[in-house]
């Protein structure tokens, strides 16, 4: 009777992925979004070279930060504008494969702008970010930051303030996810020895694992009614 | 007119409305007086610190407001996951309560920090990460209460507001823990093993003198017990009253 | 318990008892008790906030109810509510659709989420919009559909999964004549095809000439609950504001 949990997770993930495909409306504004975001930043620090190696990894978890919000609230309200959750919902479906359908979704989004970046910054700061380990820790890194943006945009797209809730509401709750990135990447870029920072990426794994069982756990009370 | 009897029941707590508890009432006079105490022992039994001197005595009150402000936010998240299994307002009502006297008692933290910074860092304010990090925590609960207003219908605001109050614990623990895992912090480590004693600024021994202990023993409940409960336990009852105020004009009005 | 409960439902296709619901302290349905059999088209009538959007949303499982039973085909909600969403399509006034996802790409998504048998989607799509005339506008994004032609492919999508259940929340609003006149042959058919239907309108002459049974609801309760056998729109006109006006000069 019930369609099979990953089905309905995949089918989710497939129709994100093909309206993307259509109308590139996410990662064309969060890419342009992100771009902005570290040339202004390379004026309003006025970064040299001694500077830049220590607030290169900042400027970039910021911009995903923020890159991921605008993309998190487009995705979302997409589905509440036009009813479509209430289609999703009138499916026999497990709820919680919304979540991790719209999960999986924002996270390929972040992700694309995030791989667009380290080049990009690579060639701009003069510095290579093109290296395995940040690669891995921006996985980590923007995993954390979907799992509990899928949950609270879920939640703001709904009350009225919508857009501008969700940095209040998210940022503070995705800090240990940021604390733990920017810590890993600067000291990889630094080339500090692994044994002095290989606990960061540890700490993310931990914090990304205990999200997403929360996040798990809190969704259905989110879009229930 | 008939339309009365139809309203939903009131939460239970709604109709005591006469005075207050007996217990409550034998809070609201002894916590003034043992806070009283408190800062008796703080400010005159207690020895002067060698180091410090007098400026130190604000720890008494600086950490045991801290564990207040946990104490209260902790039952946000009590209240929260309560009401998301019950869907009983009283719940919600708990954790309303909790993150009103949770920022306020982090606040006495933040502010009793500041003073004591201001001779000893020579500073009122410093990027340090445990300052930053509890800054953070009181703008989450702002953010919390902002959530809250920004929704209409009242069950979806419980509700979304359950899920946020568990969620936004996680920056009480991660102030409470950054000392330990952020190794730049000049914030001292008073209870348990230090990573960084020398870095830290301002340290000193609890148990040197009995006097110190002493005063923490004292203040240690009264801020983390007395001053939570008797304050979340009269915003309770503010916002139960509220209720029934609601309550009563939708009868009138329907 | 189970034998009890599947006797009493059994005259009953969609069966209410003592349905409450309320937003905080503010009741929208207040002991509703209403029974719809199989195959009957029920036009659930209302003024804005007498709860026939609430109802909807209770039945299809979008919304819980704060106290009271619903029963639809021997399930109850909203413990069974898995079993009761295969056996219901829904439109509301919102189309429900992707509208830079192009027609056929809809209808697509749904049968997934639907779990229809793979190779047989692509012929029901085909079937379906041939049925609701838009077979020549597959493959256009459906955000250059006008608001009829959405609405229209919005009842294919509700049909897809062949449910015995139609519930229709003000499916009119924003058509033009012409597009009322073809969603009205739409929902005669699929009535026709053995549905049971349950339609909310304002709309009082469809309501008259497409249902068997009207029911007006107001202040939360049945106002008014019989056949249409002999009414036109202007005799349920004439009851509707009867029934209506009581309430506001209660």
């Amino acid at each position: 009777m019930k369609t099979p949990f990953l089905k309905a997770v995949l089918s989710i993930v497939r129709k994100d992925i093909q309206i993307e495909l259509r109308s590139r409306e996410l990662v064309s504004s969060m890419g342009l979004f992100a771009l902005l975001s570290i040339l202004i930043f390379s004026f309003a620090l006025e970064l040299d070279r001694s500077a830049r190696q220590e607030a290169i990894s900042g400027v970039l978890w910021v911009t995903v930060v923020f890159a991921s919000i605008l993309g998190l609230n487009r995705s979302l309200a997409m589905e509440r504008d036009q009813g479509n959750l209430d289609a999703m919902l009138l499916a026999p479906i497990d709820r919680v494969a919304i979540f991790f359908g719209k999960l999986a979704g924002n996270l390929v989004f972040a992700l694309v702008v995030g791989l667009l970046l380290l080049p990009i910054m690579t060639i701009l700061y003069n510095q290579n970010l093109l290296q395995p380990w940040l690669l891995l820790v921006l996985l980590l890194g923007t995993f954390g930051f979907a799992t509990v943006g899928t949950l609270l945009a879920m939640m703001t797209v709904q009350t009225r303030a919508r857009e501008s809730l969700l940095p209040i509401v998210m940022m503070p709750v995705a800090l240990p996810v940021l604390l733990a990135a920017v810590r890993a990447s600067t000291n990889i870029l630094t080339e500090t020895p692994i044994a002095d920072w290989i606990a960061w990426p540890q700490i993310l794994v931990v914090v990304d694992i205990i999200y997403l069982v929360a996040c798990y756990l809190l969704f259905e009370y989110v879009i229930e009614e | 007119m008939t339309a009365v009897q139809d309203t939903p029941a009131l939460p239970t707590q709604q109709a005591e409305t006469g005075g207050r508890p007996r217990l409550l009432v034998a809070l609201t006079i002894i916590t003034p007086l043992a806070v009283l105490v408190g800062l008796y022992m703080a400010l005159f039994n207690a020895r002067t610190d060698i180091d410090q001197g007098d400026v130190q005595r604000i720890f008494y009150i600086h950490m045991p407001a801290f564990i207040g402000a946990f104490v209260a936010l902790g039952g946000t998240v009590i209240g929260g996951i309560q009401y998301l299994r019950t869907r009983q307002v009283k719940w919600d009502t708990l954790a309303l309560a909790g993150v009103e006297v949770g920022i306020a008692l982090a606040l006495v933290n933040l502010i009793t920090g500041m003073v004591w910074a201001r001779p000893i860092w020579n500073t009122w304010w410093t990027w340090d990460p445990r300052l930053t990090s509890e800054a953070i925590m009181v703008l989450t609960y702002a953010a919390y209460i902002m959530l809250r207003q920004g929704i209409e219908n009242p069950e979806q605001r419980r509700r979304f507001a359950a899920v946020y109050g568990i969620l936004a614990f996680i920056t009480v623990i991660i102030t409470l823990v950054i000392t330990r895992i952020r190794p730049d912090t000049i914030h001292p480590v008073v209870i348990g093993p230090s990573v960084q004693t020398d870095m830290a600024q301002g340290a000193f021994e609890v148990a040197a003198t009995s006097g110190v202990r002493a005063a923490l023993m004292v203040n240690m409940p009264v801020w983390a017990i007395l001053v939570p409960i008797t304050l979340m336990w009269y915003r309770i009852r503010l916002e139960n009253f509220n209720q029934r105020i609601q309550a009563l004009k939708m009868k009138v009005l329907s | 318990m189970a034998l009890n409960s599947e006797l009493e439902t059994r005259n009953f296709l969609i069966e209410t008892r003592a349905l409450v619901k309320a937003y905080g302290l503010l009741p929208v349905l207040r002991k509703l008790d209403l029974g719809i059999t199989r195959g009957e088209f029920v036009a659930l009538l209302g003024p804005n906030g007498s709860g026939k959007s609430t109802l909807l949303r209770l039945l299809a499982g979008l919304s819980k109810p704060t106290a009271g039973q619903i029963t639809i085909g021997g399930w109850t909600l909203p413990d069974e509510a898995a079993a009761v969403r295969a056996q219901i399509g829904m439109v509301s006034h919102k189309v429900l659709l992707y509208e830079n996802l192009s027609a056929r790409e809809n209808l697509r998504f749904f049968a997934r989420l639907y779990n229809l048998p793979p190779a047989d989607v692509d012929t029901r799509i085909a079937e379906l919009l041939e049925q609701v005339g838009l077979s020549r506008r597959t493959a256009d994004p459906v955000r250059t559909f006008s608001r009829g032609m959405q609405q229209r492919l919005s009842i294919a999508r509700a049909l897809l999964h062949d449910p015995d259940i139609l519930l229709l929340d003000e499916p009119y609003t924003g058509l033009d004549v012409d597009a009322s006149s073809v969603l009205d042959g739409l929902l005669r058919a699929a009535h026709a095809e053995g549905r049971t239907i349950l339609m909310t309108t304002h709309q009082l002459d469809s309501a008259a000439a497409l249902a068997g049974r009207v029911v007006i609801l107001s202040r939360g309760g049945i106002g008014y609950d019989a056949p249409t056998a002999g009414l036109d729109g202007s005799r349920l006109s004439a009851i509707y504001t009867e029934t209506t006006s009581m309430v506001s000069a209660r």
